[in-house]
């Protein structure tokens, strides 16, 4: 018995040494951390599908980006911290080096700031991550547009302000926020507490703890408190409870309103027509009706290179539009690294100057067949969050899609921007870190 | 053939009394351990530090300390996940409000605080037994991590509720941190373990140890030999706590370096360490080490054989890890329900008689 316990291990050990892979011509290095098990999965598949799509399309049609073959790398983190950080230590060094990394959960980010001003790879938390990285006089190497949770709160409070007929009407509302009990649901708290103080609504604070499957007490809560709002910092198993729960004490839909990541049709469909009229922020359009999709159509689903479990009436899905558009902002960052660097070998530290000048205006945007899919986005050295700005989508559940119910809003300045420079400020001063110039 | 005792006499008690009487398990593991200090430090890099030896070396600290309450002193605790966030929290606390103590005092004394904490929870252990005290237990972790999310002071009012490890030094070298050396912070962990570990080796074969082990095996009889309940029970929970406590430190100062509570110190870590001296056998210091190692680097060369060796999709790797994992662990409980430290023992036993059985 021993020694057959022991040909195992040692098998499975010389077996993982003899597979070490070899280097071969110089490849474009890009990691996707997924999350394909787990509670979060259901929201970590098609997010992963979109950027695993787009970038084989890429490879597909153009060669890769400038004829240069993208390698994309997965590595399954379960969107927990910890396999995250060890998928990071091994995608980093794979090959000539990762170009960008995009961690997808907000944990995973806290664990990195710190990590890639020495291992020099960006990070692009798209929408999630640390809001005061908008910063980049403090956080060089993080970038987090196209915009932050706090924004997506302040917008919020303009939509119920529109909806109520005016933002002081706020004044003497209750608006409740049921959220992920971690880092990431507690980030809009402390905008919404100074939005309360400025506009004089009450303000509850509903925590929900992973994986967010028990949320009975929650909503019994809200049906005792019946606050006027609910706003929704959700993800995972955890969306999809609360819009059921939602829907069972008829808590009215059109006052019920998640973050952008409270707003997939995965999290709506389980509760079938009771979720019609659900709110959500959204930074680019849903449906699968752009170029840009025909393509990937084309020259992955056709052409059997899909990731496993893929399906292609999900094209078009709003995470998966979240994906593609992850895929774009990661895969124009390269272009413009080699533009600026004149060379088609580039490494993290050229692809963070690329992010730093990203300049996506509609022009270029239909140009990669995405019109109107998404907001122009400028970043600048002193600005990592880009626009800013955040419109609200609806739910049909009749049509089974999801309308813009708003223009795109701005952030309310006066309020973020104190935050953002007050609690950069005190990163940079933990750290040591001297604000840079620009 | 290669492994006896024949010739191996013992003319003083204090060779007879030796940690590892037999000569070449004293080589053996004076071998391991001084290769683990002095050669390894020279082949690691980031991934081998961050993803395997760290994590490797601080969960075998905590399964050492549950070891000393679990398997020697027979009390089942589910509070593990708890008592490494006090560990944890306290580090925080002392590294931000005096940047400039020794770390290793900073270490110390989040084993101590901890230890006052154990000793907090493990009163009921007086009064209650077995799957009572599991469950007794079970509220010190759900208490604890919520405090640890609620009270906004344990966490310096930041606004996520996140505690980051500013960098420190140690006899002026980066040890937390990510630009702290690999070498460095697996030599700090590797010392802080070594010491536990040599200290937890001779506690247990002391009177104090003793007097654990007659309480676990059957607590009249050993109260009726004049053994006092109360002292004995409440050490083995200052003492387990404090190697817990010692052991957050080093998750969350040294490996994480950021932590949030619910993630990082819930119920799942209570239940990892349980299982690790399950699997790695209860009530052995060996035991502690290879449960730790078997919980830590299996999911690891799993997936890396997988998904770099058979080229297999990451995301069915990770299925198929999950099940093997599990499967693996009943197997090992069946061949030997007293963990792989009592493998090992077996296997020692074999070699003895090696090449003649008969």
């Amino acid at each position: 018995m021993l020694k057959r316990i022991a040909g195992i291990f040692s098998g499975v050990l010389v077996s993982t040494l003899l597979f070490v892979s070899t280097a071969g011509a110089y490849e474009l290095v890009m990691p996707s951390m997924d999350y394909r098990t787990g509670p979060y999965a259901p929201n970590g598949i098609p997010f992963a599908n979109g950027y695993h799509d787009y970038l084989v399309m890429l490879n597909e049609r153009d060669g890769g980006i400038n004829g240069v073959k993208i390698n994309l790398v997965p590595c399954e983190t379960a969107y927990n911290t910890k396999q995250g950080v060890e998928c990071y230590e091994k995608v980093k060094g794979e090959g000539d080096g990762a170009l960008i990394i995009q961690p997808l959960s907000t944990g995973i980010t806290y664990q990195l700031i710190p990590k890639a001003p020495v291992d020099e790879i960006p990070v692009h938390s798209m929408g999630y991550g640390r809001t005061s990285a908008a910063n980049g006089k403090v956080f060089k190497w993080i970038f987090n547009f196209p915009a932050t949770y706090w924004d997506q709160a302040a917008v919020a409070l303009k939509y119920i302000g529109d909806r109520e007929g005016g933002l002081d009407k706020l004044n003497g509302k209750k608006i409740a926020l049921v959220y992920h009990n971690s880092a990431y649901g507690k980030e809009p708290i402390r905008t919404l507490e100074a939005g309360a103080e400025k506009f004089g609504y009450e303000f509850m604070q509903l925590p929900v703890d992973h994986p967010g499957q028990e949320q009975k007490s929650t909503w019994l809560q809200i049906r005792r408190e019946k606050p006027d709002w609910v706003l929704m910092w959700g993800w995972g198993v955890m969306n999809q409870v609360a819009i059921k729960e939602a829907a069972s004490i008829r808590y009215p839909m059109d006052h019920f309103m998640g973050v952008w990541w409270s707003g997939s049709e995965n999290d709506v469909l389980p509760a079938g027509e009771d979720a019609d009229g659900y709110l959500s922020g959204a930074f680019h359009a849903p449906g699968d009706d752009f170029p840009a999709h025909d393509d990937i159509k084309k020259y992955v689903y056709d052409a059997g290179k899909t990731a496993p479990g893929a399906e292609r009436e999900r094209i078009g899905e709003v995470l998966y539009n979240r994906g593609l558009i992850a895929a774009v902002y990661a895969s124009e960052a390269i272009r413009n690294a080699m533009d600026i660097h004149g060379t088609k070998e580039v490494n993290g530290a050229m692809v963070r100057d690329g992010l730093e000048a990203m300049d996506l205006t509609e022009a270029r945007l239909t140009e990669l067949g995405l019109p109107g899919f998404t907001i122009p986005v400028k970043v600048t050295c002193a600005n990592h969050a880009g626009p800013r700005k955040v419109a609200i989508q609806q739910w049909d559940a009749k049509a089974k899609e999801w309308n813009f119910v708003s223009d795109f809003y701005d952030t309310m300045h006066d309020i973020v921007d104190p935050l953002i420079e007050e609690d950069s400020a005190g990163f940079a001063e933990e750290n040591g870190i001297t604000p840079r110039d620009c | 053939m290669f492994y006896r005792e024949a010739g191996q006499f013992k003319d003083s008690y204090e060779s007879d009394q030796a940690i590892f009487p037999v000569a070449q398990d004293r080589w053996f593991v004076f071998g391991v351990v001084i290769a683990a200090f002095a050669l390894v430090p020279f082949f690691i890099g980031d991934y081998w530090t961050n993803a395997v030896l760290l994590p490797l070396l601080a969960y075998s600290l905590a399964a050492l300390g549950l070891n000393i309450l679990t398997g020697y002193c027979g009390q089942v605790s589910l509070g593990t996940g708890g008592f490494l966030a006090v560990g944890a929290y306290t580090t925080f606390k002392l590294v931000t409000a005096f940047p400039e103590l020794n770390f290793i005092l900073v270490v110390l004394f989040s084993g101590a605080t901890t230890a006052a904490v154990g000793v907090v929870f493990g009163l009921p252990s007086l009064r209650i037994k077995g799957f009572y005290l599991a469950v007794a237990t079970l509220a010190a972790q759900f208490f604890l991590v919520w405090m640890f999310n609620k009270v906004e002071w344990f966490f310096n009012y930041s606004p996520t509720g996140q505690i980051t490890m500013p960098p420190v030094e140690l006899f002026g070298v980066l040890i937390t941190g990510p630009r702290a050396p690999s070498a460095a912070k697996y030599l700090f962990c590797l010392g802080v373990v070594a010491v536990a570990a040599y200290a937890a080796k001779n506690i247990v074969r002391s009177r104090i140890g003793r007097a654990w082990m007659a309480i676990r095996d059957m607590d009249i009889a050993a109260e009726l030999i004049g053994i006092r309940p109360l002292m004995t029970k409440l050490s083995a929970f200052a003492v387990s706590s404090f190697y817990i406590g010692m052991a957050g430190s080093l998750y969350f100062g040294v490996w994480l370096g950021s932590a949030e509570p619910i993630e990082a110190f819930g119920i799942e870590q209570s239940f990892l360490v349980l299982f690790m001296i399950i699997v790695g056998g209860l009530g052995s210091i060996l035991g502690s080490f290879l449960g730790a190692a078997f919980m830590v680097l299996l999911p690891i060369v799993l997936k890396n054989f997988m998904v770099d060796g058979l080229s297999m999709a990451v995301v069915t790797a990770k299925h198929v890890e999950i099940m093997s994992l599990g499967m693996l662990i009943v197997f090992f409980l069946i061949v030997e329900p007293h963990g792989l430290a009592r493998l090992w023992q077996i296997a020692k036993e074999k070699l003895r008689l090696w090449p003649f059985p008969h």
